[in-house]
């Protein structure tokens, strides 16, 4: 590659240099986006096979596990690229439905709504009910919190969780935590998760062995992607403090609509894609608004996210595929 | 003509001269003093407020417009004004009675801000 090219580059992903990802493992994240992929971290060492072969279910142990995560469904949206998200949304459940294994549950990572709408939860609820898997965990995104400060999403999706809907639990010997990081977000910030919920964190975790697989799941990225538009949380570093001892750590976010990765030790950090719209890479477009996309291609940057658990392995294993 | 009804109608003309020049004198001193309208309009797209820092007299009333692919809100950072979410093409309206500087933001993208300057 000639010097201009690498100084072009360079110049292009300088405001990414700090977030830990080198300037190759980017170019390969973005390579990434949109395909269908599956991603296995064996013994530390990334392995990618076609996604045809996927994981081989026959050889699994008893503890062994699926579960899928879904995000960002906005129902409500009815702009370009999509008029029609509760029909992506549909496609997305019926992708899940047609997997050879039902997974345990499903994940979605927030910003169920456009509004806050009653109906549009409504919807939600009534697309969501046709799912092979019966057992729903949420986290809000800000699109939840939009009328009387997600007081309604608490109420329909928030059983059994604290403060503005954090929770955690445990699946066959592997530790979830939903952490809420779109509630009182101030002014020129980017997400929070707030001190109480932080207090929460590090008593949920006190005293866990650290071989314990541990999920940690949160609308908005828990770690900074591109501040300019308000893709990262602002007291995340505090929330990883808690979950460096730990052997396996997997972190799952939404919000930025499109597919991203990192590796930091133990902790794998990833960004689903959206079931709605996607949005533009960072800093390719004046603003992170929904990106336009010829109808044909819809289907392509859109998608959902199944992980695997296998027992004794160290890390979870992230497949991403789109819905067309 | 009485003496009476002349006098009046020499009062008459006058006042009414001078209660127009009074009325007229006043529009105008209002149009001198305050050459910023009594309304002001911010417009948010591609999830900016513009102009970012608007500067109003006492008693002008802004309006937010939506014009956005994705809804904002207006949100002062001191609590003196919040709006609705406002979907595209909506409008959320607040009227400042208080000489100030008011900073506000958009609570669901917080990274947006703006300010209103009120004097």
């Amino acid at each position: 590659m000639s010097d201009k090219n690498q100084d072009l580059i360079d110049q292009k992903l300088q405001h990414l240099n700090h977030d830990g990802v080198d300037r190759r493992g980017f170019l390969k994240c973005m390579a990434w986006a949109g395909t269908g992929l599956v991603w296995t971290m064996s013994g530390g060492v990334p392995v990618s096979r076609a996604f045809a072969k996927a994981i081989d279910r026959s050889a699994g142990k008893a503890g062994d596990f699926t579960f899928v995560q879904i995000s960002d469904s906005h129902i409500g949206f009815n702009k370009p690229a999509n008029p029609d998200v509760t029909a992506t949304l549909q496609t997305a459940m019926n992708k899940i439905n047609a997997m050879p294994h039902v997974p345990d549950f499903i994940i979605h990572t927030g910003d169920l709504s456009q509004l806050s709408k009653p109906s549009e939860f409504d919807t939600l609820d009534q697309v969501l009910k046709g799912a092979s898997a019966k057992q729903i965990f949420f986290v809000p995104g800000e699109h939840d919190m939009l009328t009387d400060n997600g007081e309604q999403y608490l109420e329909r999706y928030g059983k059994g969780t604290k403060g503005t809907g954090w929770s955690s639990f445990d699946h066959k010997g592997v530790h979830f935590v939903g952490l809420v990081n779109v509630a009182n977000l101030k002014a020129g910030g980017m997400g929070s998760l707030g001190t109480e919920q932080l207090e929460w964190l590090e008593d949920d975790l006190k005293g866990r062995s650290a071989s314990t697989p541990i999920v940690v799941f949160a609308h908005i990225p828990l770690w900074t992607i591109y501040p300019d538009w308000g893709w990262g949380t602002d007291d995340s570093e505090q929330a990883l403090s808690y979950v460096k001892r730990f052997g396996s750590v997997t972190v799952l976010n939404g919000h930025i609509h499109q597919i991203m990765q990192k590796v930091e030790g133990k902790v794998s950090f990833h960004t689903a894609m959206s079931t709605a719209f996607p949005q533009p890479a960072p800093g390719t477009a004046p603003s992170a608004g929904p990106m336009k996309v010829p109808a044909e291609q819809l289907q392509k940057v859109l998608g959902i996210t199944d992980v695997n658990y296998v027992r004794g392995q160290h890390s979870l294993a992230v497949v991403d595929s789109t819905l067309g | 003509m009485t003496r009476k009804s002349a006098w009046i109608a020499g009062l008459a003309a006058p006042v009414m001269i001078a209660t127009l020049l009074l009325v007229a004198g006043s529009r105008s001193a209002k149009a001198n003093d305050q050459p910023s309208a009594a309304s002001a309009a911010v417009k948010i797209d591609n999830f900016v407020f513009g102009p970012q820092t608007i500067t109003v007299p006492v008693g002008a009333t802004v309006t937010w417009t939506n014009s956005d692919d994705i809804p904002h809100t207006a949100v002062s950072t001191e609590g003196v004004f919040k709006s609705k979410v406002m979907d595209t093409d909506e409008k959320f309206s607040y009227t400042f009675t208080k000489a100030g500087t008011y900073s506000y933001y958009c609570s669901i993208h917080p990274k947006m801000t703006g300010k209103v300057v009120v004097q």
